[in-house]
């Protein structure tokens, strides 16, 4: 079957899409977005995480063609979730473009094609092998969208469906608890 | 395999009754992950993401009409005060991820042992409003769960909604597991004080083929708090009291050895449970008595 949906910002469309495959397959297999990882698939580790109609879920439990006519942000989308939400406006991120992304940003330049909480994930030295940290980002991101304040207790509980085997968690808590205080002096 | 996308709840049902075979997917955190790991093939999905009804509910004098997909995530932010027992329970569902795409007709088309939902929904009281192209009917929450992994459903019907009665005093609801998040429970226990009509109604989960009600400890309680003036005098109840209930909570329970937890722990901690929710549900009930007395 064919699947239409929005992916980044931009209209996508897959193909020959078995109707039992997951969301996180069409991205990754059909769009060729390798960003979402794909490790348990049942759920438990979170690393697949996206946004869908905004909500935070794991796409390798949505049937793809629960994905028909939705709006999916993937993290090789967040830096333009993030400037949509700042100015109101973005253009979105082609699949090219998503497919070559690079990690820079680490410098001060104005179109850092980095989300302030990827930004702040490398600031604080919260990513060790990198796995989780797709998933992470994209729940992370979706807390501060809600609440720029959050308690420590917030951030455990939102984070509380991704799971890390290196870091121990603390370089990640510090890495939201920096980007949620950079978005506090922003406004 | 076919996938199914009715936009309406009738084309859903015709969907059903045309193919009885058709697996429904709400939110695909039980169903996904069948087919991820290919336990399961089925011929057709049904998607019932299209049908806006069914996440809706309804606050009626009596009890909320919580339609079969309104994610837990939903019920925990809106329906706490309405139905603070199965928000409870809501809340210790696996993750934020989970929460916002799982729900409670999910958990009962599963009708695992361990789902959360159903301890709640048997201490507050519900009926299931199931319907297919012959009719609907509604089906007493306490004869839902027919085996393990097995529910009253007929194979041409669908869960439009249930209807859970409103809390008329305190709820709570307690899980033991390895972690807060993502905890299949190894038990849990549902617990409802019910001052309107004096009675008391548990829900037992993961300690039996089914969720089970703890009825001899339910009916062992409210006449002893009946003998006791509990209900008006506010007391403590007795620490006897409340041994007999958790042994007998303990004593309905009929569990198994697995990788979670053995029997021996199961009932033991059942017991504890029981005694525990009891304990916070009555000293809450009991400041909501002061406060009541102190306004008049
Ligand atoms: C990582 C992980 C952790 C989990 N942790 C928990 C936990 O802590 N506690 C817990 O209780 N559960 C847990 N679950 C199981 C699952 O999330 C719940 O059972 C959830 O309620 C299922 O809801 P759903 O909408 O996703 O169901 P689906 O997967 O869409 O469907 C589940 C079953 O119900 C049927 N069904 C769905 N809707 C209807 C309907 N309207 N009418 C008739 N049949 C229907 C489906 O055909 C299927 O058989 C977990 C799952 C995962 C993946």
């Amino acid at each position: 079957m064919r699947v239409n949906f929005t992916v980044n910002g931009r209209p996508q469309e897959a193909d020959d899409v078995w109707e039992g495959e997951s969301l996180l397959y069409v991205l990754r297999e059909r769009l060729g977005l390798p960003g979402s990882k794909n490790a348990c698939e049942q759920g438990e580790c979170g690393s697949c995480t996206v946004r869908l109609d905004g909500v935070p879920v794991c796409s390798c439990l949505v049937a793809a063609g629960q994905a028909e006519g939705r709006d999916v942000v993937t993290v090789e989308g967040l830096a333009d979730h993030a400037r949509r939400r700042a100015c109101g406006t973005a253009p979105g991120t082609s699949l090219d473009a998503a497919r070559a992304w690079q990690p820079r940003g680490t410098g001060q330049d104005a179109d850092a094609e980095l989300a302030p909480v990827q930004q702040a994930f490398i600031d604080a030295g919260a990513v060790q092998c990198g796995f989780c940290t797709p998933g992470l980002l994209v729940a992370a991101d979706e807390l501060l969208e809600h609440r720029p304040n959050p308690t420590d207790a917030d951030i455990r509980e939102a984070l509380s469906g991704n799971l890390c085997r290196c870091t121990g968690y603390e370089k990640i808590m510090d890495a939201v608890r920096l980007a949620a205080a950079r978005q506090g002096e922003g406004a | 395999m076919d996938f199914l996308r009715p936009a309406s709840w009738e084309e859903a049902l015709a969907a059903k009754a045309e193919h009885p075979t058709a697996v429904p997917i709400a939110g695909g955190t039980d169903v996904m992950v069948e087919i991820n790991f290919d336990h399961c093939r089925p011929e057709y999905l049904l998607d019932l993401t299209r049908i806006g009804d069914l996440y809706e509910w309804e606050v009626g004098d009596e009890s909320v009409r919580l339609g079969a997909s309104v994610p837990y995530t939903r019920i925990m932010e809106r329906l706490r005060g309405e139905l603070p027992g199965l928000a409870l329970a809501s809340h210790t569902v696996a993750s934020p991820q989970i929460r916002n795409r799982g729900g409670v007709g999910g958990n009962l088309g599963t009708a695992s042992p361990a789902g959360d939902a159903h301890p709640a929904l048997l201490a507050a009281g519900a009926e299931v409003e199931a319907e297919s192209v012959r009719g609907t009917r509604r089906i007493p929450i306490d004869d839902f769960y027919t085996g393990v992994k097995r529910n009253a459903l007929a194979p041409d019907e669908l869960i439009r909604a249930v209807h859970v009665t409103k809390a008329d005093g305190p709820q709570q609801y307690a899980k033991v597991g390895t972690r807060n998040a993502m905890v299949i429970a190894v038990c849990a226990f549902g617990l409802a004080l019910h001052p309107r009509t004096r009675s008391v109604r548990t829900g037992v989960g993961s300690a039996a083929p089914t969720p089970v009600r703890a009825r001899t400890a339910e009916e062992f309680l409210a006449a002893a708090l009946d003998e006791g003036g509990f209900w008006e005098n506010g007391k403590v109840i007795t620490p006897s009291v409340v041994k007999q209930f958790a042994d007998l909570c303990a004593g309905a329970c009929n569990p198994i050895d697995d990788v979670r937890g053995t029997a021996s722990y199961r009932r033991h901690a059942v017991g504890v449970l029981a005694r525990r929710t009891l304990t916070w549900t009555w000293e809450s009930y009991r400041g909501s008595r002061r406060l009541s007395e102190g306004a008049a």
